[in-house]
């Protein structure tokens, strides 16, 4: 297991096509939800907390092993708003795309083909990781801390935000991503015993409203 | 205008992109359009696409930076069916999706390819940016910069990436430079210095066949893809 392997995954200039999207930022910012520093963290602790660790139990599971197909339907069924599970099909493309081609290996290849339509952006993290030899609670970590800095940096661009404010929130909740990411990583340990059921099923209804909303508009910066 | 050149088309390293299918198909070339907001980027895509689609099946993908709006134009303006156009957003960052995260277009690019195959030409063209912003030749094969007259006679002079490395230069609008003081001769001295023997066309899309430099050059540059891996 190499440390510095995490820093390339889990970089925001990790060429997987994150950068068009905003993980609901967005649409709340056009909502005025989200219009200033406070409304932010309360933001990202949301979506930390809800996405995010449903997001780091599959990632975590993957990682350490299940099968992805398997997650995969996991996924599906913990992500009930069309337009958020296009997203999420699509962002394991590209992540997947950017995996093969930086850690190469029969299982990602394997992946590709079995699912040409793409697989859940967080099983495709999990499988990264594991390729790249991180544990699973590095991949749960990389979810749980991305479900926060995505809209945070979106909402940087879209707001004209204080960027060192942003970073700053990201630090304030370091702790709560390890949580997160602990919690997630815990129930990924139970899956060979209870099944994919014993993931993370915390839903966020109003991201997926919000999502839905996003999807019809026609004047918009981010894909999601 | 000034059309010489070589034609030579640069080595072709990546992942997804090599120029020849494992089944021994050949891809179709991947032209990249960018340039600053307003110099006629969507104007040249629409006239290319009318020029060439008799004899070539071709097919764009743009990247608007908050709208749909280039690929509805083209659209409308019916130059290409509209299951040929797709469009890619780039979360306020242009430069970043044909550049430094190339993964949207890609797909993008791949999706037109395998439910429209086969196809001669993919033109991509960028969203409205400023003069540093660059395709990446994971993405294209070749790549054109358009600027125009009436944003400054002195853009050659400034440089920046686009202008120096671009395949092909070109300068828009020279039916308006009488209007706004553009010295054309220091415009193409200027292109000369900064780009050498690569190739710069003077155009105007306000007259029939304006497009016609730039349809030529592109012809070109396919011959040349074909010819490669033949040989």
């Amino acid at each position: 297991m190499t440390g510095a392997a995490l820093l390339v995954l889990a970089d925001g200039r990790f060429p997987a096509g994150g950068y068009a999207h905003s993980g609901g930022m967005e649409a709340a910012v056009a909502s005025r939800s989200v219009h200033d520093a406070a409304s932010l963290a309360a933001f990202c602790r949301g979506r930390l907390h809800t996405a995010g660790l449903t997001a780091a139990g599959l990632a975590a599971a993957a990682a350490a092993g299940h099968d992805p197909l398997m997650l995969d339907g996991a996924a599906d069924a913990r992500t009930p708003a069309p337009a958020v599970r296009a997203a999420a099909r699509r962002l394991g493309r590209q992540l997947l795309r950017a995996a093969r081609a930086t850690w190469p290996s029969p299982d990602l290849d394997l992946l590709a083909r079995s699912r040409p339509q793409g697989v859940h952006q967080p099983v495709v993290l999990g499988a990264t990781a594991r390729t790249a030899g991180l544990a699973p609670l590095d991949a749960a970590r990389c979810a749980a801390y991305e479900s926060a800095a995505g809209p945070a940096t979106a909402a940087v661009r879209l707001l004209g935000l204080d960027p060192l404010d942003a970073t700053a929130l990201l630090a304030r909740i370091a702790g709560e991503v390890d949580d997160v990411a602990r919690a997630a990583t815990d129930a990924a340990s139970r899956v060979t015993a209870d099944g994919v059921g014993a993931l993370p099923a915390a839903s966020a209804p109003l991201l997926d409203i919000i999502g839905e909303r996003h999807a019809a508009r026609t004047v918009r910066l981010f894909a999601s | 205008m000034h059309l010489d050149h070589s034609t030579t088309l640069p080595h072709h390293h990546s992942h997804s992109a090599e120029p020849v299918r494992p089944d021994g198909s050949r891809r179709a070339l991947r032209v990249g359009l960018g340039g600053p907001v307003g110099s006629g980027k969507t104007a040249a895509v629409a006239a290319l696409c009318r020029t060439l689609r008799d004899r070539l099946s071709i097919a764009v993908v743009t990247n608007d930076i908050y709208t749909r709006e280039d690929a509805e134009f083209l659209r409308r303006e019916a130059v290409l069916s509209p299951e040929r156009i797709a469009a890619v957003e780039t979360g306020a960052c242009p430069h970043t999706a044909i550049r430094d995260d190339i993964s949207a277009n890609l797909e993008a690019v791949e999706q037109l390819e395998r439910t429209l195959r086969p196809l001669d030409l993919i033109l991509v063209e960028s969203g409205g940016d400023n003069l540093t912003a660059t395709f990446s030749r994971g993405l294209v094969d070749t790549q054109v910069f358009v600027i125009d007259v009436a944003s400054g006679d002195d853009i050659p002079r400034k440089g920046g990436p686009g202008i120096t490395t671009a395949d092909l230069l070109v300068v828009n609008k020279t039916d308006l430079a009488p209007h706004v003081g553009a010295d054309l001769d220091t415009m193409a001295a200027d292109a000369r210095r900064q780009r050498g023997p690569l190739p710069v066309a003077f155009i105007s899309l306000a007259t029939t066949g304006g497009i016609g430099p730039v349809a030529d050059w592109l012809t070109e540059r396919l011959t040349a893809w074909h010819a490669r891996g033949t040989a």
